[in-house]
């Protein structure tokens, strides 16, 4: 636990930043990372983060846009090479066994859609192969039933309204019956009916598979109803990290929406950096 | 390396060829066209040359032999530009999928469908203009080898490329096999070039072909060792586009282009 002080209020805050694994009731975590970098040239998209998702637990990653959620994300997907730090899934290391340690990972996010002149199908046989699914016949008949999509089967994907393609992510996210699932947004594009049942179906993938879902989202109820845990990123850094229906409260904030508009714009420093700052205003006028 | 990804980039293939004719079409009109263009050609000049060469053989032969070499490439490139048009490299590269998976996934699709094109060739040369194609015996094998590795390094090499540049420099690898052709002596000998022409095409398998075939087809004596060479040549070649291709994607890992890819450039 390390102490930060919001610069604009001049409150304490205890927060854990980089926090060793936490112990939730012996279930063993399925992501761990440690002390990640990003460096863009003269940009420091994530700077030695630190976190762990254990099997069934839902961690919400939040922060404002180019706080680096994505670049973590990328990094866990092996999509993008960290600075330095490590990521292990499942206990094994990202950076030396990435096949082995994808196998146990799966994604959906609204910015990697899957090919539209693919059937929803075709796309679905295509990724079971790419993960090497057993009883692949079978695994997508039932995902197919599960998210209501048999009567899409022969529809080309690029045809699909964004809900049903949000669906049909999710499908093929479950495809090899992910031990750490990662969703960037992964409700952005539904009605507020979809995006309810949606959160209910991952909700139990979580509790019934014992999957761990690290979840982006910018809609704080979403959060707030789903997730256990979340983790107030802001310039690469996390700041804070809490159950999401506590955490307004112990922060004086009206609620999950208020803390996060109050962190994004004021984001808070560590002490020693304070010193950097004539006075907490200027602070914040310098960023 | 495991089977089912390899299948998954070939079945993929499948399904976008059965899905219409706008994939399927272009692997046999292109060599038809050819084909008949030049077997007219061929007939022509057989008609008109005082010479007792055989251009059915000569100019027909070697053209099918240069558009084999192409189809292979082809081959490689189309499939690979599938993840490309479709914007998929992220759900591919975020895979449990392997790069040595990706690459024989796409060698498999180019073998089904460079063969689709040979057999088309083949078909129209020997049916409409008396190509005695299979006149060269055991030839026949090296020949296809050699100019089918080429072509495989010729399309990962240019995989690497697009995937280094990003989506737009597609366009650079259109006229690579028309480029290359000067240098190996698709229709003439290697002697007739200048100096440094004749060293690249020294270093480009496809010229062992084309001058063992002419040689073979004049009833002359051709270099068996200088055939070996070429296939050494070849499989060190698609050994080193492979070990590019790889470099590329490590780069553009490392650099954060492939997590942005379409933006053509991490900066």
């Amino acid at each position: 636990m390390r102490t930060v002080v919001n610069v604009a209020s001049g409150s304490a805050l205890r927060i854990a930043v980089g926090a060793a694994p936490v112990a939730g009731g012996g279930v063993p975590e399925v992501l761990r990372i440690e002390r990640l970098r990003k460096r863009y040239s003269s940009t420091l998209a994530v700077d030695e983060v630190s976190f762990g998702v254990r099997g069934a637990e839902i961690v919400g990653l939040l922060g404002p846009n180019g706080a680096g959620k994505t670049s973590i994300i990328n990094m866990v997907l092996g999509i993008l090479q960290p600075s330095s730090g490590s990521i292990e899934i499942e206990g094994i290391p990202l950076a030396q066994q990435r096949s082995r340690a994808l196998a146990h990972t799966n994604f959906a996010a609204v910015y990697a859609t899957l090919p539209g002149n693919l059937t929803v199908q075709q796309n679905l046989r295509f990724f079971s192969l790419i993960y090497d699914v057993a009883n692949a016949d079978a695994r997508i008949e039932q995902l197919l039933s599960e998210f209501d999509l048999q009567r899409l089967r022969r529809t080309r994907c690029g045809l699909l309204s964004s809900g049903e393609q949000t669906r049909l992510a999710l499908a093929k996210a479950l495809l090899n019956r992910p031990r750490l699932l990662l969703l960037d947004e992964p409700t952005a594009s539904l009605d507020p009916s979809a995006a309810a049942l949606m959160r209910e179906r991952i909700r139990a993938l979580a509790v019934d598979g014992g999957c761990g879902i690290l979840w982006t989202s910018h809609n704080m109820y979403e959060v707030q109803d789903t997730c256990d845990r979340v983790l107030f990123l802001s310039r690469g850094r996390i700041l804070l990290e809490g159950d999401p229906k506590q955490l307004p409260r112990t922060h004086g904030a009206a609620s999950l929406e208020e803390l996060f508009i109050r962190l994004a714009r004021e984001p808070l420093v560590e002490p020693h950096e304070t010193a950097r700052y004539p006075s907490a205003r200027d602070a914040s006028n310098t960023r | 390396m495991k089977l089912r990804p390899i299948a998954a980039i070939a079945v993929r293939q499948y399904y976008l060829m059965r899905s219409g004719p706008t994939r399927a079409l272009p692997i046999v009109i292109w060599v038809a066209v050819d084909i008949i263009l030049w077997g007219f050609i061929s007939r022509y000049l057989n008609s008109v040359a005082a010479s007792r060469i055989n251009f059915t053989a000569t100019l027909l032969g070697a053209v099918l032999f240069w558009d084999f070499y192409t189809r292979v490439m082809q081959g490689v490139t189309l499939t690979f530009f599938e993840d490309v048009w479709s914007r998929n490299f992220f759900n591919i590269f975020a895979s449990p999928l392997l790069i040595s998976e990706y690459l024989t996934g796409l060698v498999v699709s180019s073998i089904v469908t460079s063969a689709v094109g040979l057999a088309v060739m083949l078909l129209l040369a020997t049916t409409l203009f008396g190509l005695k194609f299979f006149a060269l015996g055991l030839l026949l094998v090296p020949f296809l080898l050699v100019l089918f590795l080429f072509g495989i390094a010729l399309g990962v090499l240019a995989s690497a490329m697009v995937l280094r540049l990003g989506p737009v420099s597609e366009w650079l690898v259109w006229p690579i096999p028309a480029l290359l052709s000067p240098f190996v002596g698709v229709f003439y000998p290697l002697s007739v070039l200048p100096r440094w022409m004749q060293v690249v095409g020294q270093l480009l398998p496809p010229s062992y072909v084309f001058a063992s075939m002419r040689a073979a087809l004049a009833g002359q004596a051709y270099s068996v060792g200088a055939l070996a060479a070429g296939a050494g040549l070849a499989l060190a070649q698609v050994l080193l586009a492979s070990w590019l291709f790889l470099r590329v994607y490590r780069n553009v890992v490392r650099s954060g282009l492939l997590a942005r890819y379409s933006a053509e450039s991490a900066g």
